[in-house]
Parts: C-alpha cells; sequence; structure tokens
C-alpha cells in the first residue's frame, strides 16, 4: 500500500515549495554565472565617461566600437590570437601522440623497469610546475629559444598526467584484442596504432579539452618565457593591457572580450565534447 | 613438458620483443620528463643553497636563502595568505559544487541551458576574469557596489583595497570562476549512482536530507576526494587571479600576496633566483603535507566499494 502510494505519488505531486525553491537558487545561481559576462560586454561598448557615471547605464547610451579599436592597435592581436592557438594546437599533439605510446606501453607492454619508469610520470603529477619554472626559464636562456613558439610549448613537450590518463584507458581495454591482432600478423607498433589507439577516441577527445583549457588559462609561464609582446598570449597580452590602461575598464573589457573569444566559440560549438571531457578525465583519474 | 617448454621460449621471446617496443615507445616522455622535470626539480634543489652572482654565475650559499626564508615576515605572511586562501576556497567551493550539481541532477526544465550556464566561467582564462571582477569590484563605479547601493546609503566598499577584503574577494572569484568545472566533474559521480538505492530509500520513507547524507555523500566520495586534491592543488598554487587583481601597489598587497606569487616576483622581477627556488620547495613541501593528510583521512570519509 505505502510503496504504491510512493510510486504513484512521486513523478505526479512533487512538493511544489520544493521545487520552487530550487528553481528559485538554480536561476539565481544562473544570474550570478552571467552577469559578470553581460555587464562586461555592455561596458566594453560604452564610452570611459559614460562607464564611471552615477548611477550606471545599464545598456550603452551610444554603442561605440572605439575601445576595440583602441585594443587592437595597442596590442598585436592577430600574434596573440595565432600564438594562443599554435600553443594549443601544439600542446594537444604533442600530448597525443607521446602520451598515447606511453599509455600503451606502460598498459599493455611488460620491460625490465616499466614500474621505475611509470613512478616517475606519477610523481610529476603530484609536483608544482612551478617548481621546474626557474630550470627551464633558464634552458631556454641558455639555447637563446626565449620569446618563440618553442618556448612557449616547451614545459608541455611531453605530458605525465596525459601519459597517466591514457594509460588508465589503455588497461581498461581488454588484451584480448591484442592478443587477437596478435594472431592476425600484426607486430607490436601495428597493433597499437591500427587496433588500440582507434578504441582511445574518447579519451583523447578529453585530454585535448583538458590540455586546451590549461594552455589557454596559463599565466605565469607565457609570462616570464615571452617578454616581447609579439611572441605574447592573450592571457598574458591582457596583463600588458592591466599596465597600460589601468582604470580605463570600457578599453579593458574590450580587451577581455577578445580575449575570451576563441574559447567561447569552441566551448559552443563543441559543448558536449568539453563537458564529456572534463567529467572523464576526473573518473579515469 | 616439450609444449609448456615451448609456451616459455614464446613467452621469454615475446617479452624481450615486448621490451623493445616498450622502451621505444615510452622513451619520448621518459625523455621529456627527464629534460623538463626531473632534472629541473634537482637544479631547484641546488638553487635553493646558492646565489646568483654577475655574468649568470652561482655561488653556493649553504643555508643561507633559508634562513633569509624562515626569518622573512613577508614569507609568513605570504604562507599565511596562501592558507588563508585555501581555507577560504576549498571548503565553501566544494560545498557548492556539489549543491549545485545535485540540483542539476535533478528532473527540472532547462536542465541542459543552466549546466551551460554553468559550465561557463570555466574556460574562461583567469586572466580575463580577473579584470572583469576587479571591474564589478570598483570602489566607485563598480556594479556590486552600485548594486548594493540599491538597499541603502551610497555603498563604498573598497573590496580589493582593503587589506581584510581583497583575499576574500579574489576567493569568490576563484570559486566562481572553478564551480563548473567541479560540478561537471560531481555530475558525472551522481549520475552514476544507481536509481534502485533512491527507491530503496523511499520504501524506507528516508527524507531528501537523509537520502543525500546516506546515499549521495558516501556514493559521490570519491569523485569528491579527486576534487578536493584538484582545488587544494590549486589553492595553494594561487597565482593568476591575485596577480592580475591586486597589483604591489595596491594598499592590500601586503595581506593578499600568496606563495606563488612571492615566488614570482622574487624569481622574474626581484632577479632573486636562489631565494625564489627556497621558497618554492617551502610551497612544494606545504603541498605535500596537505597531500599526505588527505590520503590518511579519506579512509575515514571516501567509500571506494560499490
Amino acid at each position: 500500500m505505502t510503496t504504491l502510494q510512493n510510486t504513484v505519488k512521486r513523478p505526479h505531486a512533487p512538493i511544489p515549495v520544493g521545487k520552487l525553491v530550487l528553481y528559485a537558487v538554480l536561476l539565481a545561481g544562473a544570474v550570478t554565472m552571467l552577469v559578470p559576462f553581460l555587464w562586461m560586454i555592455l561596458t566594453s561598448f560604452k564610452s570611459v565617461g559614460e562607464s564611471i557615471r552615477v548611477p550606471p547605464t545599464i545598456l550603452p547610451a551610444k554603442w561605440i566600437t572605439v575601445n576595440y579599436k583602441e585594443v587592437i592597435s595597442t596590442l598585436p592581436m592577430f600574434n596573440l590570437y595565432s600564438n594562443t592557438i599554435l600553443l594549443i594546437f601544439f600542446r594537444i599533439l604533442l600530448a597525443s601522440i607521446f602520451s598515447s605510446m606511453a599509455g600503451y606501453a606502460f598498459a599493455k607492454l611488460r620491460f625490465p623497469g616499466r614500474n621505475l619508469m611509470f613512478g616517475l610520470v606519477l610523481a610529476q603529477n603530484m609536483l608544482p610546475a612551478q617548481i621546474f619554472i626557474i630550470p627551464q626559464y633558464l634552458m631556454l636562456a641558455k639555447m637563446n629559444a626565449l620569446n618563440s613558439m618553442f618556448a612557449l610549448v616547451f614545459p608541455g613537450l611531453v605530458s605525465a598526467f596525459g601519459t597517466f590518463f591514457l594509460r588508465q584507458t589503455y588497461m581498461s581495454l581488454p588484451d584480448d584484442l591484442g592478443e587477437a591482432a596478435r594472431i592476425d600478423g600484426c607486430n607490436q607498433w601495428q597493433t597499437f596504432y591500427r587496433i588500440m589507439l582507434p578504441l582511445t577516441k574518447t579519451a583523447l577527445m578529453a585530454l585535448a579539452v583538458f590540455t586546451a583549457v590549461f594552455a589557454y588559462g596559463d599565466l605565469m609561464w607565457p609570462l616570464i618565457a615571452n617578454t616581447d609582446l609579439n611572441k605574447m598570449t592573450l592571457a598574458s597580452g591582457l596583463s600588458v593591457l592591466r599596465g597600460q590602461f589601468t582604470t580605463k575598464y570600457p578599453l579593458l573589457m574590450a580587451g577581455s572580450v577578445l580575449a575570451m573569444l576563441p574559447m567561447i566559440v569552441l566551448y559552443s560549438a563543441f559543448q558536449r565534447q568539453f563537458v564529456e571531457g572534463i567529467a572523464l578525465t576526473g573518473t579515469k583519474a | 613438458m616439450t609444449s609448456t617448454h615451448i609456451a616459455q621460449v614464446k613467452r621469454a621471446s615475446r617479452l624481450s620483443h615486448d621490451a623493445g617496443w616498450g622502451y621505444l615507445m615510452v622513451a619520448p616522455t621518459i625523455l621529456g620528463l627527464i629534460i623538463l622535470n626531473i632534472y629541473p626539480f634537482f637544479h631547484s634543489i641546488y638553487m635553493s643553497f646558492s646565489e646568483t652572482m654577475l655574468f649568470g654565475n652561482w655561488e653556493w650559499v649553504g643555508l643561507d636563502n633559508y634562513r633569509k626564508m624562515f626569518s622573512d615576515p613577508n614569507m609568513w605572511r605570504a604562507t599565511g595568505n596562501t592558507l588563508y586562501f585555501v581555507l577560504l576556497t576549498v571548503p565553501l567551493g566544494i560545498f557548492l559544487a556539489l549543491a549545485f550539481a545535485s540540483m542539476l541532477n535533478s528532473q527540472i526544465k532547462g536542465r541542459d541551458g543552466l549546466r551551460a550556464i554553468y559550465f561557463l566561467p570555466m574556460i574562461v582564462a583567469p586572466a580575463a576574469i580577473a579584470m572583469v571582477w576587479k571591474w564589478l569590484y570598483n570602489t566607485e563605479y563598480g556594479l556590486i557596489n552600485q548594486f548594493l547601493g540599491l538597499f541603502g546609503a551610497d555603498v563604498k566598499i573598497n573590496w580589493i583595497s582593503n587589506p581584510k577584503l581583497a583575499l576574500p574577494a579574489a576567493a569568490i572569484v576563484a570559486i566562481w570562476s572553478s564551480i563548473g568545472y567541479d560540478i561537471i566533474l560531481l555530475l558525472a559521480g551522481l549520475q552514476a549512482i544507481p536509481r534502485s538505492y533512491y527507491e530503496a530509500a523511499d520504501i524506507d520513507g528516508a527524507n531528501f536530507i537523509s537520502k543525500f547524507f546516506h546515499i549521495t555523500v558516501p556514493m559521490v566520495s570519491p569523485t569528491m576526494f579527486f576534487v578536493l586534491i584538484m582545488r587544494l592543488m590549486a589553492a595553494l598554487k594561487q597565482f593568476d587571479l591575485v596577480y592580475m587583481m591586486i597589483t604591489d601597489t595596491n594598499p592590500a598587497f601586503q595581506q593578499s600576496q600568496t606563495l606563488m606569487y612571492m615566488f614570482y616576483r622574487e624569481s622574474f622581477q626581484v632577479g632573486n633566483k636562489g631565494y625564489a627556488s627556497a621558497l618554492v620547495l617551502w610551497t612544494f613541501v606545504i603541498i605535500l603535507a596537505f597531500t599526505a593528510i588527505q590520503f590518511v583521512g579519506q579512509k575515514k570519509w571516501v567509500h571506494y566499494d560499490q
């Protein structure tokens, strides 16, 4: 009797007050998440004079684009975009290739020293990246390679996280698969490349998202490695803008909009991959 | 006998065959780790016992950097600031992320749209986020003070120049910008909980609160642990938001400078790389201590059995 009542009651008569509170809280949260973005966009189209009007105007009295023009004439935006995009591209490419190879070997092949080497991967994962920064900087300085794309990519030539993550992925693939391929005459490389690698597409997508979000957001390394304005990323370029326009907020907001644009576009296009990718990095690690 | 023998030989030859491919395939990664991480790690330790001299030479100074560091009030303040930042961001951040993840996991209208909104800030570079919030926090014209002004007289809170408020203000931004990421992870954990658990609890007449604490929290605890470790690490290494929002001319600077901020200034603005190396190793020790405590503590609350 009680069970019947429960199963019938639940979907049709949810406690309306509870549901109402739920919506109210979620809506308040959503507003909190969105308002900073909206305010940034609105401010970026206002004149400096209008931005400091009290009480503030919500919509710009006149939508002006002069802030964007000034940002573009102050910062080499084309370079910042291409540097950021290339940095993300190389980081993803290298992390995918090297981490796939190493992840597969650590998961599926037996060789002396395997555990020791995998221990190195785990240890690197636990260390704060800043511990490597000064020596990495000095190495680049010695090679005369500061202020270059190579310098930006440098700390991410290999990825300990990617190796660990893909090893977990390969561990979850059945060994029989490799055996079957071996019987069909595949050597180890072919087994890896033709049979196993294609099965890790979802994981590679996740690694790409993870790598992109962190490479794009990183500030300290680009600030250190590339001090030449033309070699900066969007993130480090913004810090230059901050120094230049200290309190001219419409200009700073225009710069922020421009810096956010590529990632927002990517996120809008690949929202499902972003979300699934991040979820996967959490469940595997 | 012979067949097992053959199998043994086969296995042995496969092992050596495997080994060749194994070394080849891990070579780029291991080589990279040695050059980019292992050597730099020991180099950092070496540098922490030395001082930069003219022409890029290094001089061994023994424990000088450490002596200086442990008697440097700025270092202790930066350590305190960093720990305070952890306290401000980690517990509240995880609580809010779990609360909103649970809400976004329930049957509601417009769920996908709401989720997309909550996930939005996490993809934006912290440098850009810091700029936007600095503007929102502006004392004279910022949206937050203007909004609070609607309820009373002129509100002129110095969000990021008042030494007491600057770090909490940065903490709010940190939570705001990372909550989406944590919600995604926790949602994945929540969705893995079998419906039947809740149905069984319903039959027993359990209410919302007891279901939350007796089913949701234990079942999602491995994910929470992962989020906790990630957030702890991020908070202990906090640099970008504070660096972008609170410059060294800000009156609240001393009360907001984190260890990594101090590390950055010492190494690349002051040019004191030996001292900066000691600072980064000190941060490493703190991180290690926190991680160790968490891994011991997890036994009490993280449930790995299904």
